[in-house]
């Protein structure tokens, strides 16, 4: 038993499926950390991720254009995060509610049109993935030439957003702006930014990017689409959010460790490892427990996470 | 400092769109703009709304077995929902209770099973306790976690409960499987262990009965004592509560006690009362709709026995909603997000602690 764990095609196939399974949770968590920087925690992204999820597949199944299914997705995820924007900022309401409902109302509305659209039969509509793409001369390093270099396209796209991130926190003037918002709004107001106007944006990209980090379950790794598809990916979205201390490079080794709790956990099913399968999805879960548990304490997040803006209050 | 003209501004500005009614009210409206949203969904998707609310309706209050099913239902939630109040009182957001259930299921269940060495009388009292006391410890967990770490408590509470389901599932198609039967389900609980039916021909079992008395025992507890004003003083200011001499940290862990308790009593009452053994997904989401029942009820445990009664109309009728008139049964969480996120804008923010 032992030896099958050492051997290099598993190695390799667990290090390529962490990275595919890492990525939806860096785009979502990404999205999110854009948003708590602002000051606004949206835990409905768990319920944006399905919907997004939906819609991509939908499109994809109907265009042939998984690509077109992307940014359906995206938008399905945008026209929530609006809404919470909304309800959070123009209407100052309980975030943490507001986000329970999004995602109850979305769960809701994911298996609504999931039975209205293709029944109840049970042959599943199946879509092609999207193909991966092999990076010249890179992808022939050996052993870990495959594994990076051979990937899909978002899987690229995701990682390059770390780094992306980190330079537009750190050097552009939206970036800062964001974060004086979620850290002084007062003197960001005084400052003369638009409080309400950079906090509904963020919280229209951080649904945007739920939106297509769900899209991209069923496009690029299961090429179905079921109820249940996104299975606490969005949970664990926010908790690599805290875990990262809302820095893109501590969200990418965060993601990263999701990413590898979800695909051991395929690995072992696959190999028919002797465990009752209960316990192998058990893993990503109690990965994030004692990771939450262990490592992320206290609060160091924005000061004004969840705080709604007001001017006449001190 | 500031002078009337430039006030003038600040409130022009900053006005909410707010309109001063009172909770009973608000609670009506927000009730039927759901129900509104779901007839105009249901109207989309090519269904008759209503026949559908017509069929909903039939089924939950028509007859005696109709009210009957709906208090079935209303049970866990109503226990659930108090669970849920108490905690949500305390500003602690826990969203656990489907975890709680799992576990009060299991250890009644376990109980229930097993203690055949225990005399009859006793066993259903001891089955119902076990439960509670399963819904406790899970309680208790992101409690202390909460008090004495910070850590987050609607990550780990959402993380438990991924987790009980699926030691829900291993259990009964392992060590708890009931190898008779085809399927996976645990044996049938000692006929002691199971609740008494109250009316005759229905399932209508005693635990209905005991939810309603603990929800006026929550009640009492929340007002009448000083735990009850601890947690009220933790919920809404936490700073000022500390520097009272509350302590905060105890308060945190009671209330998730407390909480845990009655989430694994509702798992205990499903179990003991209406399906007589552990079966795998027992509880239909009873944990997550019981926010919305706290929620609805506005935190009030008196209003979570009209509420929870509601919710479980809801699904008790959503069966025949699909029977008669298509309407696929999630369109009841749909109802329920639409309410919970109409209920986030009564629940205006109080103070940064």
């Amino acid at each position: 038993m032992l030896q099958q764990f050492f051997t290099i095609s598993f190695i390799t196939g667990f290090l390529a499926s962490t990275l595919r399974m890492a990525s939806p949770i860096l785009i979502t968590a990404l999205g999110e950390m854009v948003n708590e920087r602002a000051g606004i925690m949206n835990l409905g992204i768990e319920g944006i991720m399905i919907l997004g999820a939906f819609t991509g597949f939908v499109v994809a199944f109907e265009t042939g254009n998984p690509f077109l299914g992307f940014i359906c997705g995206g938008i399905a995820g945008a026209i929530l995060g609006l809404l919470m924007g909304v309800v959070s900022v123009r209407y100052q309401a309980n975030q943490i509610v507001a986000g329970l409902g999004i995602w109850i109302l979305c769960q809701g509305l994911g298996s609504l049109l999931n039975r209205h659209v293709f029944g109840l039969s049970a042959t599943r509509p199946e879509i092609h993935t999207i193909t991966p793409v092999a990076i010249p001369f890179l992808s022939r390093i050996p052993i870990i030439g495959d594994t990076l270099f051979n990937q899909n396209i978002i899987v690229y796209l995701a990682f390059l957003l770390v780094p992306f991130f980190a330079f537009f926190f750190t050097r552009s003037i939206w970036g800062l702006n964001i974060d004086a918002v979620g850290e002084q709004p007062r003197a960001a107001d005084a400052a003369g930014l638009n409080i309400s106007k950079i906090r509904i944006s963020t919280s229209v990209f951080g649904g945007m990017m739920a939106g297509l980090g769900g899209a991209y379950m069923p496009l690029a790794l299961y090429g179905i689409y079921t109820d249940d598809l996104s299975t606490g990916l969005g949970w664990m979205a926010i908790a690599v959010v805290v875990f990262g201390k809302w820095k893109p490079w501590g969200l990418l080794g965060g993601a990263l460790i999701f990413g590898a709790a979800n695909a051991l956990q395929f690995r072992l099913q696959a190999m028919n490892f002797p465990l009752p399968y209960q316990f192998l999805l058990m893993i990503p879960f109690i990965v994030t427990l004692i990771i939450v548990i262990f490592f992320v304490r206290g609060d160091s997040g924005p000061s004004y996470l969840t705080i709604p803006y007001s001017r006449s209050e001190n | 400092m500031t002078n009337p003209q430039n006030l003038n501004i600040q409130t022009k500005i900053n006005r909410i769109p707010q309109i001063k009614m009172s909770k009973w009210f608000s609670t009506i409206l927000i009730i039927l703009f759901a129900f509104l949203l779901g007839g105009i969904l249901i109207y989309l998707i090519g269904a008759n709304p209503f026949l559908a609310y017509g069929a909903l309706l039939q089924a939950a209050f028509g007859d005696m077995n109709g009210i009957a099913e709906t208090m079935v239902k209303a049970c866990p939630l109503m226990l659930a929902g108090l669970g849920i109040a108490i905690a949500y009182r305390a500003k602690f957001w826990n969203i656990g209770a489907e975890g709680q259930i799992y576990a009060g299921g299991i250890a009644s269940a376990i109980a229930g099973i097993y203690f055949t060495a225990v005399p009859g009388i006793i066993l259903l009292p001891i089955t119902l306790l076990a439960g509670l006391l399963g819904g406790a410890i899970l309680g208790f967990i992101p409690g202390i976690l909460k008090a004495r770490y910070k850590v987050n408590e609607v990550i780990t509470t959402i993380m438990i409960n991924y987790v009980m389901i699926q030691l829900t599932a291993y259990l009964v198609t392992g060590p708890m499987r009931d190898s008779s039967s085809g399927i996976t389900i645990s044996p049938q609980l000692s006929k002691a262990a199971w609740l008494p039916t109250v009316i005759p021909k229905t399932r209508f079992h005693l635990g209905i009965i005991l939810a309603i008395l603990a929800a006026f025992i929550v009640s009492w507890l929340v007002y009448k004592t000083v735990l009850g004003y601890q947690i009220r003083a933790v919920g809404e200011r936490a700073r000022t509560a500390r520097f009272a001499g509350i302590p905060v940290e105890r308060t945190i862990v009671l209330t998730m006690i407390i909480s845990g308790s009655l989430a694994g009593l509702a798992g205990a009452v499903e179990v003991s009362g209406v399906q007589h053994r552990l079966v795998e997904a027992f509880s239909p989401g009873y944990g997550f709709l019981s926010i919305a029942v706290a929620l609805l009820a506005n935190l009030e445990p008196i209003g979570v026995i009209i509420s929870s009664i509601l919710f479980a109309a809801l699904l008790n009728g959503a069966d025949a909603m699909q029977r008669a008139a298509a309407v696929p049964i999630p369109v009841i969480y749909v109802i329920e997000g639409v309410v919970i996120i109409f209920i986030a804008l009564r629940v205006l923010h109080k103070e940064k602690d």
